[in-house]
């Protein structure tokens, strides 16, 4: 048994121990406790909601590699997705083409790099706690969006954008396909990117990188623009999901986000963290969620069990570093 | 005197961090008022024993402490406080904004009744402890407007309101003018004729000489021995210290025929350096030595591009360079090792390999992307030509020993490629024995052409291992020597006057 969980560690990566295990747990679990949870409705599910809060994490992810957090993740979703939103209004609203889509997207990518961008700089030449910059950045952008939407919903979209939402390619809902794309590009960036090296040797030491002739402001302006740039395909894929947009929605996702990149091992203090295993932990909150649903049980509780999972991840965590260490010893 | 009892007497300590033994079965005593030397070079064990002494760190099974002729099970550093041993640490651990009186009785501060201050208890305090120093200062003083001489009374002094019978003083003259420490050498001299033991550790030997009743040495860990100071000279302690007998050949020689790489011209940054001009040429070690303060890592800094110059020029290989940021100093072919090896020179969480490649990625891209296997040849090449040895290259840095370290330190920019290598004191934290394999590679390089600048406070560092040697003096360049014209004795005399 030793051996076989030395050789996965090998092979996969010490830290996709902890999200494995609670994926076969979660499995398992449900898989006697809950009928028909391995159906193809359970995965569809899955496959739709992963998404918005995949990407979102994502978003999160660069930041927290680098010692830092981006509080303003789904506000600046938001504010990229009403950019979107009103190039299709001003294109003929429900009649808009795809090329006013198409402008759109751009749109809503410049509006969430812009606005990553601004939080990179301020972190970058301030040297301000990225907690405050990130903070004052999602009041700012909730404010400006719910003065320009005045709280409500902006929508009436044409049709083929519902395709995007809730259409398949090759079997596979478009969401997930464009989720699995964002997961495989932030992983070449992280381990084959200049970028990605960077963010890491800033995220353990940020002095020590700059000595060695890292350029750490540039890197922490393009951390804060990727994850602004993250922000706005997850504000499209909401569009495209509600038919509509609404400054507020996602914001229960910002906290799970890093609870999500914790549970795949990311290092709380930066420098140390890879995709693939945030990816597995995403499928296992969803998991759970969708699981918890199928037995009827509340939301809020599958919320109440997300906090749960966590704190057992880290106990567990900690005593098997723990027994590592004294296994070493002798 | 030598019939009296110890008043401190230690037995077979061993101390062992990660694998590496800081301390191997090593004794040592005090007398009761003595003045005692622990002597030794950077990384023999001094801290690690005052630390042992001080029960922050618990020695191996067999080691016996006695302390006033009882025995001591287990010491702690509450129990070493109650006992009356107190240690002044090099960087004092005082508080700038506080009084001169709440700095010395603040331990009566926060111990007041119901965790109240009692104004009256501290400021008593402070005085009965100046007095016993003989001295007088302004007690409502804030610590931050008095010199750093009278900040280390107020450290001497805090240390005796506890009742202090062993006082253990680190590097306590390292920043002090001659005419300070002159002042000190008289306040320990007060304190030891009061009965206090005070345990001296400094590098500085002429002062060591002339106050110490008796020294001990340790080298790498190990007790050399334990010797009364009259009749000991310089050149003795030096030799017990480091093990080498410094008949040691000086291998400078002449580099007039090579092309200058580097040529520094009036360069000045305000109060830290001031009109320092120098060439040098390919292949060549230049020293720069002085004592803390010197401006001699601001220099460095400044040629790497960190720090930028306020007037001045430098020039490389004949064409005048003006660098933003050290990126530009290292595309230029300049690379800097720092001094602080732990927090700046290496990412000590971060996998060897990595820290390897660092200021070298643009050399292991292919298409754009991080080749991962020309990264592989890069990090086995240099592990090989440095002798690292090392676990696997995944290993984080921090496991491996501080000279170890330092070799990957090095390989980091040898990996870019430099013309010019400033190597900012490349021994600290490093084995005596891993020393002498530095700068063996230190003098490979400057055989195949490399230019290296060699900073380091230990005159015979640079006496044995560079060509030239500058002397820096509170930012300026206060002379430049030729090894082969001058001993160690003369440096040495030179750089701590």
């Amino acid at each position: 048994m030793n051996s076989l969980i030395q050789r996965l560690n090998a092979t996969l990566g010490a830290d996709m121990a902890g999200p494995l295990f609670a994926l076969v747990a979660v499995l398992v679990i449900f898989g006697i406790g809950a009928d028909n949870f391995f159906s193809a409705a359970t995965f569809g599910s899955v496959a739709f909601q992963l998404p918005e809060l995949g990407l979102l994490t994502l978003a999160m992810l660069l930041p927290l590699l680098t010692g830092g957090i981006n509080l303003a993740v789904t506000f600046t979703a938001n504010l990229a997705g009403l950019a979107a939103a009103w190039v299709l209004q001003a294109h003929g609203g429900a009649d808009a083409s795809g090329g006013a889509f198409a402008l759109a997207a751009v749109a809503a990518l410049a509006t969430g790099g812009l606005a990553g961008m601004m939080t990179g700089v301020l972190i970058a030449y301030t040297r301000a706690h990225p907690i405050l910059v990130t903070l004052s950045m999602m009041i700012f952008l909730r404010g400006l969006g719910e003065f320009l939407t005045r709280g409500g919903d902006v929508s009436g979209f044409p049709a083929f954008i519902a395709t995007i939402g809730h259409g398949s390619l090759l079997g596979l809902p478009v969401p997930l396909l464009i989720f699995l794309a964002c997961v495989g590009l932030w992983h070449l960036l992280l381990t084959r990117f200049k970028l990605g090296f960077g963010l890491l040797m800033i995220g353990s030491n940020i002095e020590a990188a700059r000595y060695s002739g890292l350029d750490t402001r540039r890197i922490l302006v393009l951390v804060y623009t990727l994850s602004g740039l993250m922000c706005a395909v997850a504000g499209l894929i909401m569009l495209a999901r509600f038919n509509s947009v609404r400054v507020g929605h996602g914001e229960s996702y910002l906290l799970i986000t890093v609870l999500a990149a914790f549970l795949g091992g990311i290092n709380p203090f930066g420098g140390f963290g890879r995709v693939l295993p945030v990816f597995v932990a995403l499928i296992v909150l969803q998991l759970l969620s969708s699981g918890l649903n199928l037995m009827g049980a509340n939301q809020h509780l599958a919320t109440a069990l997300w906090g749960v999972l966590m704190v057992v991840v880290m106990a567990a965590r900690t005593i098997s570093t723990s027994f590592a260490k004294s296994r070493k010893k002798t | 005197m030598a019939s009296e009892p110890p008043l401190l007497s230690l037995r077979n300590i061993n101390v062992t961090f990660g694998g590496v033994r800081a301390l191997k079965g090593v004794s040592f005593e005090v007398r009761p008022g003595e003045v005692h030397c622990l002597a030794g070079e950077n990384g023999c064990g001094k801290s690690t024993l005052i630390k042992v002494i001080t029960g922050v760190y618990r020695p191996e099974a067999g080691a016996e402490l006695w302390f006033d002729g009882k025995p001591v099970a287990a010491m702690t550093p509450t129990l070493a406080q109650s006992l009356g041993i107190q240690v002044i640490w090099q960087d004092l651990a005082l508080f700038g904004e506080m009084t001169v009186a709440e700095n010395i009785g603040f331990q009566h501060a926060v111990n007041g009744r119901f965790g109240l201050v009692n104004r009256h208890a501290v400021q008593a305090a402070a005085e009965r402890a100046l007095a016993k120093l003989g001295v007088t200062l302004d007690l409502h003083m804030p610590l931050k407007e008095l010199p750093i001489a009278q900040r280390q009374i107020v450290a001497i002094a805090r240390a005796l309101v506890g009742e202090a019978r062993l006082v253990f003083m680190d590097e306590p003259t390292a920043s002090l003018t001659q005419s300070e420490t002159d002042y000190l050498i008289e306040i320990v001299r007060t304190l030891s004729a009061s009965g206090v033991a005070v345990v001296f550790v400094s590098h500085r030997l002429a002062e060591v000489l002339e106050i110490s009743d008796r020294m001990t040495v340790l080298r790498d860990g190990e007790l050399v021995g334990v010797f009364p100071v009259e009749g000991l000279t310089q050149s003795r302690v030096t030799e017990l210290m480091t093990g080498r007998n410094f008949d040691n050949a000086v291998i400078a020689s002449d580099h007039d025929d090579q092309p200058v790489v580097l040529s520094v011209r009036n360069l000045s940054r305000h109060r830290e350096f001031e009109n320092i001009s120098f060439d040098l040429r390919r292949g060549e070690t230049l020293g720069i030595t002085g004592l803390l303060g010197a401006g001699r890592t601001e220099l460095a800094l400044t040629l790497f591009g960190m720090k930028p110059a306020h007037s001045g020029g430098i020039e490389i290989e004949g064409r005048p360079v003006r660098f933003a940021s050290n990126r530009d100093a290292i595309r230029e072919g300049v690379a800097y090792l720092s001094e602080d090896r732990l927090s700046l020179g290496l990412n000590q969480p971060q996998s060897i390999a990595d820290n390897l490649v660092m200021a070298s990625l643009d050399r292991i891209l292919s298409g754009g992307l991080i080749s991962l296997t020309r990264k592989a040849d890069v990090v086995r090449r240099w592990i090989a030509a440095l002798g690292v040895k090392i676990g696997t290259p995944d290993d984080p840095i921090r496991t491996l020993s501080g000279g170890n370290q330092q070799r990957v330190a090095i390989a980091k920019w040898l990996a870019t490629d430099p013309r010019i290598l400033i190597l900012d004191a490349p021994t600290v934290g490093v084995d005596v024995g891993a020393r002498a394999g530095i700068f063996d590679i230190v003098r490979k390089l400057s055989a195949e052409g490399l230019s290296i600048i060699l900073i380091s406070d230990e005159p015979p560092e640079v006496y044995f291992n560079a060509d030239r040697i500058i002397h820096m003096v509170e930012g300026r360049i206060r002379a430049i020597y030729d090894p082969r014209r001058m001993s160690l004795t003369d440096l040495e005399a030179a750089v701590y006057a």
